[in-house]
This record gives C-alpha cells, structure tokens and sequence, in this order.
C-alpha cells in the first residue's frame, strides 16, 4: 500500500468539509460565465490557470498546516503527496502518479473521479477547453511557494474522449530559497 | 452521503472569484464586476434551488418561499439558519446573518492615529469601512438569494449591507 494514502484519508476527515455540489455549480457558473466574457476558448484556459494558480499560493499553507506531513525528499514523493494527500485533502478524491521519464523530473498525475466535473458536459463550441484546468494553476502555485518551478498542463480529460484525467507535471527547476538578508551582516 | 469536498475549496473560489473579477478583469468598473459576480450567483443559486425542492410542492405565497430560504436553503448551504427575518410586510425583507459564513475571514485593520494608537471610531465610520471591505463578497450570495427566488416564481432585488462584520443582512425587494 502506498505509505502516504491513510494520512490524506485522515486528514480529509479532520477538515471542514461542505457539500460538493455548492462546489461544483459555482465552478460551473464562473467557467459558463468566463465563456461569456472571453469567447476565445484558449483565453479562458488561461483565466483558470491564472485563477488557480491564485488559489494554489495560498491554499499551500493551509496544506502544509493541516497535512501534517514531513519535507519531501525528491520530486517523486512530491508528486505522490499531490496525489495522495492533496487531492484528497481538498477534493475528497484521491489521485495516482504514473509515467515517470527518466529523470524523475516528469510525470503524470491521474485522477479517476473529479468532483469538478459532476454533471457536466462540454457543448460542441467548447471543444478546445479544459474545463479542470485550475487544477494546473492550482498545482503550479501552489509548488512555486516551495520553491519548485513546474509546468502543469492536462493531456487527457474525460469531458473530452478520453479514459481519465491526467495532468503531465513537469519539474523546470528548483529554486533554491532566498533570505531577504545576508547571513554575515 | 453526498460527496463532500473541503470547505477551503469554497472559500478559495469564492475568494478568487471577486478577485478575478473585481481587481484583475475589471479594476476600473466595479458596477461590471458586481454583475457579472451576482450573475454567476444567480446562476448557482437557480439550481441549487431546484435540485433542494425536487420532492417539495410548489410554496403558497412569496412568505413561505423567503422562509425556506431563511431555514432549509441557508442551512444547506450555510450549515445554519438566518438569524432574524423582518418584513415591513409591503415587499420588502431583511434576512439577518449574525455570523455570515463567508464573513468570518474578512477583518478590518484597525484605525490608527497619527501617534500609533487605535482612535476610537464613530460606529458609523466602522460600518463604512465595513461596508467596502465585505461589500465585494456579497455579490455572490445577493445572486444567490436571487436565483433561489426567481426559481420559485419569486422575481425581486436582492442587496446586502454590512455593519459590523461578521453579521451582516440580505435585503430582498419583491417585484409586483
């Protein structure tokens, strides 16, 4: 068994927890409402990652405050703690990691079941969307304020064809952490 | 048991969503951001409405309609009930939220004085500040409020005032 999924089940049931269905229709609303405004489907893919991305330099402390977890070591664990206590922690669902590259500095990030997407259907003028895409922004902020530089983007998604939800992560660099002052001064 | 997500993701959204709308996209119209924040409010309060009164029959008259508001819709999505309702029975209502929920996490700074130490300030001046910290993230539950109704056949406005956080009031204006 995966050493971290009991402590994102642990975790999940500790935190305040609503019904996902408020969740979900405002999700809706403001994707429906974003479509609006902009028209251009690239453009509102933008506006979510951004928004996530928002959402994911915040939403770190209350993780980090709440997971009770220790550093990660490398990367890989990284990408399991996303996926095993992150998820789980926030969206009640728990991911997988898969398709390592070589380095250890790529992967994917599978989820299966995604409360974002309940009752939802993409109409034909909205082909180009990715509908879960906060989720990147969420993720990608959310590393940035631990010092790692990724790309999170989706490459499969069930509301358009496919089997399930993978988002590809990608380590760019880890950037080592600044002190606003020097040590010797 | 219906699937649960955590309340953070909520407050997240709600968070970014005036963010987005009222700093980002529209920094220079606020009027712009209030509607299109109440619209997207509107739009979730119509069908959470619909999916909360599925096995229900239809409500008698405008009262019992703002009354499920207050008790059954507020405690769903709100986890408690409205504090007080008032009505001057002529259309209009005052739906009272002693500790409104999405209130909690709004403060104001204190004021200060040119020497460092808080004045004591006129209940009149906090309200106002009050009112301008908070007033941004009552779009979404205004809308709220004014889908639920329009769902049940209930046309109105629906505004919201601040006066000490976290309480703050829903005032509803029924359209004849």
């Amino acid at each position: 068994m995966p050493p971290n999924s009991r402590p994102g089940d642990a975790v999940f049931a500790n935190v305040e927890r609503v019904n996902a269905e408020l969740f979900t229709l405002t999700y809706g609303a403001i994707v429906r409402q974003l479509l609006t405004d902009f028209e251009e489907v690239d453009e509102v893919n933008k506006q979510l990652d951004t928004m996530g991305y928002n959402i994911g330099i915040r939403l770190i402390d209350d993780f980090l405050a709440k997971a009770n977890i220790t550093r990660c070591s490398d990367f890989r664990e990284t990408a399991e703690t996303i996926a095993k206590v992150g998820f789980k922690m926030f969206l009640g669902v728990t991911g997988s990691v898969a398709n390592w590259n070589a380095d250890g500095t790529e992967c994917s990030l599978i989820l299966d079941d995604n409360p974002l997407v309940d009752f939802v259907e993409l109409p034909e003028t909205c082909q180009g969307l990715y509908y879960c895409n906060i989720l990147c922004g969420v993720i990608r902020g959310a590393l940035e304020m631990v010092s790692m530089r990724t790309e999170v983007k989706f490459v499969k998604d069930i509301l358009r064809g496919d089997d399930a939800y993978e988002m590809r992560l990608k380590l760019l660099e880890q950037v080592p952490e600044e002190y606003p002052y020097k040590d010797d001064d | 048991m219906a699937r649960e997500v955590a309340e953070s993701c909520i407050d997240s959204v709600n968070l970014e969503l005036v963010h987005t709308y009222c700093m980002r996209l529209h920094p220079t119209k606020p009027e712009l951001a209030a509607r299109r924040i109440e619209a997207i409010g509107f739009q979730v309060g119509l069908q959470l409405a619909e999916r909360y009164t599925k096995e229900r029959p239809r409500f008698a008259d405008h009262l019992e309609a703002i009354k499920f508001i207050c008790k059954d819709f507020w405690a769903e999505v709100f986890k408690k009930q409205i504090d007080n309702l008032k009505t001057n029975h002529r259309g209009v209502f005052v739906l009272q939220d002693n500790r409104f929920r999405w209130l909690t996490r709004v403060s104001l700074d204190a004021p200060t004085t040119s020497n460092g130490s808080a004045s004591g300030e006129s209940t009149q001046a906090t309200s106002a500040r009050a009112s301008q910290a908070a007033g941004q993230y009552l779009y979404f539950p205004c809308g709220l409020i004014r889908g639920a109704l329009t769902n049940f056949g209930v046309a109105c406005a629906v505004s919201a005032e601040v006066s000490t956080l976290p309480a703050c009031s829903f005032i509803v204006r029924i359209k004849v």
